[in-house]
């Protein structure tokens, strides 16, 4: 980690160089050692670029075990010896066994679900524009959304580890349903690899607490003077959603962990009953296999809301301001992020309707959980229609929030089916439901992240990033992600089971090899593609072309009021005042009018 | 050695992006940014069509090289799969022309409002009239999805027919095994703990149970056709789940925790062949819940027949309980049957339906 270190230090080295230091009233920070400066610091901005570098580093590591896995998909028959020159026992003669794929694919879940898409967006973007956005100096508690960082990388750290212990790291799958994940002799890694798993995912869940509990506050006690809650840009909105719903839901994972965790290792019966493993009759009796999933469902489920509703925010956001128009219906998106936010924690079981759940229970399921697809269509509608009669331009932040409405759409439509139960015994854990929550969740949140990025990079760096490139990396991901997931559809129709390394026994699901080889020579030119971004990133901080205005984008947020390099503190002098909402673009025959903009004596009302 | 190659060549790729984009920006800087800005946009604007055109038309084509090879190209082998095959082609329908509206209206104002200078923009921030009609529309049509849905799944999981076959199916690592419940029609009782498969008891059956003495063990599900069968589903280790794809129906098998699922098999697997055109064809168990490093493999197969066929293969079997008495003899074994007696107490009427 110490080259991630040193990319932050210089970074930062420039941003205090900018800043004015001294204009405001925070005077803790005379003197800072090396170590105050970059590691244990509390400046909200610094903390979410720890973020964002943090999460770019997983997810490369992420993206790079699907490409693998992805191989043995896509040429089971074939041999890659440097597989075995890498991963020695694990790739034994150039191939993937069986027990390496299954790591590869629960790490590969693990990792982009919580340290990319929860972590490394939430964590990013609620750190960095939270205080810009509302007018404030720095969060609530500094120190808190320190410790969150680094609880964070604990947890970095242990799952990290576990990648290299013997018998492997956690390999049951994202969802580490037990028993299969409380015995160990079941297997290999339900060893160690798991103890390693939960522990990490503890860390992450006391960062995760940390971080929300520090944004709520900051959201509703440090506004400026003048932005009432009604008055937020919609980014600010969803961070709040999505706060309030880890708060909420993140401790009942960890009950969960916990629970696990005895049961693996002092002799508990949580979830264990009545099991014959490998010949071997153990005494556990009266647990509930099932629980556990009610358990992480409960979390799981709120989960992938954790995920999409940032980039839900930020795309309102890069949408209306690259429309040159008001987002459309201002109070249905909050309203509807409301309706989604209270449905999340209602819905839970609709992962669960083969488990043997009460079917009586599971109607309730099946109604709660269509009922929010009514809140979504009406996001995607007004989406929409912020872009009609609008005066587009295509940065490339613009270009990944087009794309994420419609991966949101077809993602979103896929929901339809497998909310509705019946569809959904038939559905259940094929290839049906890899290609609903990749496109949906997967690709299309790392849409908003990639928008996110380019629209406030000039925030965060002073600089842009290289324009060619990001249109390479927008067109070929956009495209690669179609390709990749659309005709898996076509495999789950015919029922092809997920979490599978080879289908090629089975005369029901053998039809696809050829289909399987295109997705994986796909998935690794996009892969490729995303080292380009990558690559993009890591030049553009010292060499991108600067940014010479305060506002580039000629938005309306505050946090484009602050100097090109804001110091600590974010505004120099005061922190300016809010007079109206952050929408009026296109009013009065005004191309944009800044939130801190008094109301005319005759402008016209909305 | 060809590794290496392609490592070079995409190194080299790298390296000429790099450049070229490099030398876009440059390029850009000296011809005004503004200039630049306005190329761009057209070309983005102009790919926002492209990419709609060609990727329902790419949509058209996956559909036509794999349409054959889902399953909604054969009629399904269940009564409730009938039903689910029909709820699956109206969600089909209505998502479809959704996806169709909404993916074309997106990138049709893209492009149609992409930037230009004479443009002023119609400044609208809400109207309760169209939001209103977009809240509305939809829950009229999930309203009939979620009503149709739930009348399916109150037939699909409710209490099977009073004639139903009887048929357990146990899942372990990595096989599964069927047992039958012989002429009573009565599972014989359980207890995990007499678990013992060195000595032909690998399903944990309590031999103290009179019922179990007909029971019939078998490696293949045998079914047959037209008549309604209960799986009644157990698993011994972790969690897997009976997966009947040409049924359209799975459920889960959880230690502990039996769970059960019903239908009736309207073909025969030589029906099916002639159906599907596939010489080969089978029906298969397969498991859909990951159960550890075997989970690929752990592949079960079901034979639908008439009930003279099936009539023919019970009578070839011998239930298991003999099997079991036979290898044991002389001595009918006195220390194991001690054994059950002691953990009798202990023991749960499991799976004794009726
Ligand atoms: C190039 C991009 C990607 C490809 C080709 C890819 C491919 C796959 C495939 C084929 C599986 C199923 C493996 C199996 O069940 O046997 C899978 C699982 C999964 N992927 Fe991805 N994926 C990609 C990106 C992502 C992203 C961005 C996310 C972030 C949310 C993600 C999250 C997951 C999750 C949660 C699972 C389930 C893991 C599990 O079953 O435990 N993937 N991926
Ligand atoms: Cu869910
Ligand atoms: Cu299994």
């Amino acid at each position: 980690m110490s080259s991630e270190t040193i990319t932050l230090g210089q970074a930062v080295a420039e941003v205090h160089s900018h800043g004015s230091h001294d204009a405001h009233g925070h005077d803790h920070h005379h003197e800072e050692s090396f170590l105050s400066k970059y590691i244990f610091c509390t400046d909200h901005k610094m903390i979410g670029k720890q973020f964002l570098i943090t999460g770019i580093i997983w997810a490369i590591i992420g993206g790079l075990f699907s490409v693998l896995f992805r191989l043995q998909l896509g040429y089971p028959e074939a041999t890659f010896p440097f597989l075995e020159d890498l991963f020695g026992k694990w790739a034994a003669g150039g191939r993937i066994s069986n027990e390496f794929y299954y790591a590869l694919v629960t790490m590969h879940g693990t990792i982009l679900v919580f340290f990319v898409l929860t972590a490394g967006l939430s964590g990013t973007f609620a750190n960095i524009l939270i205080p810009l956005q509302i007018g404030a100096r720095d969060m609530a508690s500094g120190f808190l959304n320190m410790l969150s960082y680094w609880f964070f990388f604990g947890a970095s750290v242990v799952m990290f580890a576990s990648l290299f212990i013997q018998t492997g790291p956690a390999s049951g799958g994202w969802t580490v349903y037990p028993p299969l994940s409380a015995l160990g002799q079941a297997s290999e890694g339900s060893k160690l690899g798991m103890d390693f798993w939960l522990i990490s995912m503890a860390l992450f869940i006391v960062s995760s607490l940390l971080g929300g509990l520090n944004y709520i506050s900051t959201i509703l006690n440090l506004r400026t003077k003048g932005l009432s809650m009604t008055r937020l840009p919609l980014t600010m909105w969803a961070i709040f959603f999505t706060a309030v719903l880890g708060v909420l839901s993140f401790p009942v994972l960890l009950s969960g962990a916990v629970l696990l965790l005895f049961d693996r290792n002092l002799g508990t019966s949580f979830f264990l009953s009545e099991i014959v493993v490998k010949g071997e009759i153990l005494p556990n009796e009266g647990g509930s296999a099932i629980l556990f999933q009610h358990l992480f469902w409960f979390l799981g489920h709120p989960e992938v809301y954790i995920i999409l509703l940032p980039a839900m925010g930020m795309v309102s956001e890069i949408l209306s301001v690259n429309s040159r128009k008001p987002i459309f219906g201002y109070l249905a998106m909050v309203g509807s992020m409301f309706a989604i936010c209270i449905l999340a924690f209602l819905v839970w079981a609709h992962h669960m309707f083969v488990t043997g759940l009460n079917p009586f229970l599971g109607a309730f399921f099946v109604l709660l959980t269509l009922l929010i697809a009514v809140p979504s269509a009406i996001k995607v509608f007004n989406w929409i229609t912020t872009l009609w009669k609008g005066n587009v331009r295509f940065t490339p932040g613009m270009l990944f929030a087009i794309g994420f409405v419609s991966l949101f759409i077809s993602g979103g439509l896929t929901g339809i089916f497998l909310g509705n139960s019946t569809l959904d015994i038939h559905l259940h854990d094929t290839y049906f439901v890899v290609a609903h929550f990749h496109i949906v969740m997967g690709v299309a949140s790392f849409f908003g992240m990639f928008a996110g990025v380019y629209h406030w990079f000039p925030k965060m760096y002073s600089r842009f990033l290289n324009n060619t490139m990001a249109y390479i990396h927008f067109w070929v991901t956009f495209v690669g992600a179609y390709l990749i997931f659309w005709p898996m559809h076509y495999a789950g129709l015919a029922g092809m089971p997920r979490r599978y390394t080879d289908w090629s026994n089975w005369q029901s699901f053998n039809m696809f090899a050829d289909m399987n080889r295109f997705i994986s020579t796909v998935a690794m030119i996009v892969f490729a593609v995303q080292l380009l971004f990558v690559f993009n990133f890591f030049y553009s901080i010292f060499k991108g072309r600067k940014v010479t205005s305060k506002n580039p984008w000629g938005a309306n947020t505050l946090e484009w009021t602050t100097p090109i390099t804001p110091g600590h503190g974010n505004w120099p002098g005061d922190v300016p005042e809010v007079h109206r909402w952050a929408y009026d673009y296109g009013k009065d025959g005004r191309e944009f009018i800044p939130q801190t903009e008094p109301i005319g004596a005759n402008e016209s009302k909305h | 050695m060809s590794g290496y190659f392609i490592l070079a060549i995409l190194g080299l790729a790298f390296i000429l992006t790099f450049q070229i984009a490099k030398a876009s920006e440059y390029v850009s800087v000296l011809k005004g940014e503004e200039k630049s800005f306005k190329q761009n946009n057209r070309i983005n604007a102009f790919l926002m069509i492209v990419f709609l055109v060609l990727g329902l038309a790419g949509a058209w084509w996956c559909n036509e090289l794999f349409y054959n090879k889902t399953l909604l190209a054969q009629p399904a082998a269940s009564d409730h799969g009938e039903k689910i095959d029909f709820m699956l082609i109206l969600t089909i329908a209505v998502t479809g022309l959704v996806f169709l509206l909404t993916q074309i209206l997106l990138f049709w104002f893209a492009y149609k409002y992409q930037f230009s200078e004479r443009r002023t923009v119609y400044y609208f921030p809400h109207n309760n009239k169209l939001e209103l009609i977009w809240t509305v529309v939809p829950a009229i049509f999930l309203t009939l999805l979620v009503g149709l849905g739930l009348f399916y799944w109150f037939k699909i999981t409710g209490d099977a027919p009073k004639d139903a076959q009887i048929v357990e199916i146990t899942g372990k690592q990595f096989n599964w095994m069927m047992r039958y419940p012989g002429k009573d029609n009565i599972l014989g009782r359980k207890n995990y703990r007499l678990t013992d498969a060195s000595n032909g008891n690998a399903l944990g059956v309590d031999w103290e149970d009179g019922a179990s003495h007909d029971d019939i063990e078998a490696t293949e599900m045998h079914l047959v056709v037209g008549k309604s069968v209960q799986l009644v589903i157990n698993a011994q280790d972790v969690i897997h789940d009976v997966g009947l794809v040409h049924f359209r129906l799975k459920m889960d098998a959880v230690p502990g925790i039996p769970t059960t699922l019903w239908f009736t098999p309207l073909y025969t697997t030589a029906q099916m062949k002639e159906i599907t055109g596939n010489k080969e064809f089978v029906y298969e168990i397969s498991c859909d819940q990951i159960c550890g490093s075997g989970h690929y493999s752990m592949r079960g197969v079901i034979i639908v027949e008439t009930q003279e066929e099936y009539d023919a293969w019970l009578a070839s079997k011998k239930p298991q309980y003999l099997t079991v008495k036979e290898a044991a003899t002389p001595t009918p074994a006195p220390a194991d049957s001690t054994a059950a007696v002691s953990v009798l107490n202990a023991s749960k009427p499991l799976a004794q339906l009726k």
